[in-house]
């Protein structure tokens, strides 16, 4: 059974909080990202920070930040490919996926220290090895990405819209391109240590898809949205105490991947009842008219 | 002293190696209301886009109230009304929302949403009669409806000049005519407007100038052409907004039955 009695150990307090942290991010960039159709843009940035992830291993800087580094890169590329719009855009996207990884498993394998253990950490996640270091790293990126999404979201939100009626409205469309790619970068570093690198788009994903299954809005299914990422990390967290065997990366994803296949049921009902809601007033007003 | 909104000199269009426009003058005063009128894949939602620089040109110059599109900064005075609605990745949105994000062009970065901004959105809502479904999600109405929304989305910048790309197409009559009597609003208060359409419907009467695009060139400009083959026909009763606003359901209400 879940095991509370770790609530008192510190390893634990910190793995909450880092579980915390990422619901509540990744969902919130993920609900722009969704928008922009670019739901694959996470696990793109997530397979080039395995190579930022190895060169901080390599050169014996903190990984966390070598990855900040190398995935805020990737994402600057990425964004400039989709900007071009070539129809070339898919491939040379994943030539650097591809390059990536292979570049991630060479470094950690050439560096000193460098093991398939630590890499699997990377790839899968490691909660319960998050340190206090990285804790202030991933609190600091926590507080830039909800800040951007703060101070942001209105012109993000038309830019995701339909980007010609950004421009028509002076919205500095390249800009704000660049801050969301930049911001899912920052996230994905997040949620790395806490679900792997492999599985980080799924926090971005996956809460967003649920909760637009019941919302009517944006906001709400923001919020919603961030509310179910929370809900996920943390219950997959505490589900993983169950035993040694559950990886709490995969539990987190699982959760939240089970959530989206109950709302799908929920979602159903719901408009049902909606749409016999609007057919009684559309009658309703027919019948005003008839009268007059 | 009108200024001029639009000033297009020579302005050419390239898309794939094919000339979309192929030198097009085109000035538009304040106060006009030009009906940008052609074929499908004649250049004319083309000409709209590239008059706002959304399209980049290849050739020529284009200036909105005397100014580049890239160094233009008062995009407020600018009301861009596009084809239809854009899903994205289908997270949904609702009519108020998109409506709010009108005034986005009017507001600061870090500045709260204003009892004016509110009363803008408030009074566009009306205007397309949706102030009902406000809270509905955007996606979900119907395809009239939804035009509404993006007409009452420019409605709620309450910009100087409105640019509608077939504002018309494929709307039910009803939203004809109810775009019509906004429309009719909009030029009693001296807006400038440029629309595409392909047929004016009950909007014709409240254009003041025709502009026919064939080929990527203008080959008509002045009073709007007059209706040809069907429509032409005796008996062919066009239906005028005046008509409409004054044959209402508030008839009765008014005692003039």
């Amino acid at each position: 059974m879940i095991d509370l009695s770790l609530l008192d150990k510190q390893f634990f307090q910190l793995a909450l909080v880092a579980a915390l942290l990422v619901g509540l991010c990744a969902p919130a960039v993920g609900t722009f990202i969704v928008q922009r159709k670019l739901a694959l843009l996470g696990a793109g940035i997530g397979h080039v920070a395995l190579t930022g992830v190895a060169l901080g291993f390599l050169t014996g800087t903190a990984p966390v930040l070598t990855a900040v580094a190398v995935a805020v890169a990737g994402a600057v590329a990425i964004e400039v490919v989709r900007a071009r719009g070539r129809t070339s855009g898919d491939v040379a996207l994943a030539l650097l996926f591809y390059g990536g990884i292979a570049g991630g498993v060479m470094l950690m394998g050439i560096a000193p220290g460098g093991s398939n253990a630590k890499l699997n950490s990377y790839l899968f996640g490691a909660i319960a090895s998050v340190t206090t270091e990285d804790i202030w790293v991933i609190g600091g990126l926590a507080v830039l990405v909800l800040g951007v999404v703060a101070v942001f979201g209105r012109e993000l939100f038309v830019l995701c819209q339909d980007e010609e009626i950004a421009k028509a409205s002076g919205l500095p469309v390249r800009f704000l391109s660049m801050l969301i790619a930049v911001t899912a970068a920052l996230t994905v570093v997040i949620a790395m240590r806490v679900v792997g690198l492999l599985l980080v788009s799924a926090l971005m994903v996956i809460p967003v898809a649920t909760s637009q299954q019941l919302t009517r809005g944006f906001r709400t299914t923001m919020l919603l949205a961030m509310l179910f990422g929370t809900v996920a990390a943390v219950g997959g967290l505490l589900a993983s105490t169950a035993s040694t065997r559950v990886p709490p990366g995969a539990a987190i994803v699982l959760l939240a991947l089970a959530g989206f296949v109950l709302s799908l049921g929920v979602g159903r009902f719901i408009r049902r009842g909606r749409y016999q809601e609007s057919n009684v007033s559309e009658a309703g007003k027919m019948r005003v008219e008839e009268v007059t | 002293m009108s200024e001029i909104a639009f000033a297009m000199t020579g302005g050419r269009v390239t898309l794939d190696g094919r000339p979309v426009l192929a030198g097009v003058d085109l000035t538009v005063r304040e106060g006009e209301v030009v009906a940008v009128m052609g074929t499908n894949g004649s250049g004319k939602s083309t000409l709209v886009r590239a008059l706002l620089g959304l399209r980049p040109l290849s050739g020529g110059s284009t200036l909105l109230y005397g100014v580049p599109p890239a160094r233009f900064r008062h995009w407020w005075r600018i009301g861009y009304v596009p084809q239809r609605l854009a899903i994205g990745g289908g997270v949904p949105a609702t009519v108020r929302e998109v409506v709010a994000s009108g005034r986005v062009a009017r507001r600061r970065r870090l500045s709260r949403f204003r009892p004016e901004d509110r009363e803008a959105v408030t009074r566009a809502l009306a205007a397309v009669g949706l102030s009902d479904r406000a809270g509905d999600s955007a996606q979900a109405l119907s395809g009239g409806q939804q035009q509404r929304v993006l007409i009452a989305r420019a409605l709620a910048g309450e910009p100087d000049t409105y640019v509608m790309d077939e504002p018309t197409a494929g709307v039910d009559a009803e939203t004809q005519r109810l775009l019509a009597d906004t429309l009719a609003g909009l030029v009693a208060a001296g807006k400038t407007i440029v629309l595409v359409a392909h047929e004016l419907g009950p909007l014709e009467p409240l254009i003041t100038r025709g502009v026919v695009v064939r080929e990527g060139r203008i080959v008509h400009d002045g009073p709007p052409p007059q209706p040809e083959g069907e429509c032409a026909r005796p008996g062919h009763e066009h239906v005028h907004p005046h008509a409409e606003a004054t044959a209402g359901p508030l008839l009765g209400w008014q005692g003039e039955r």
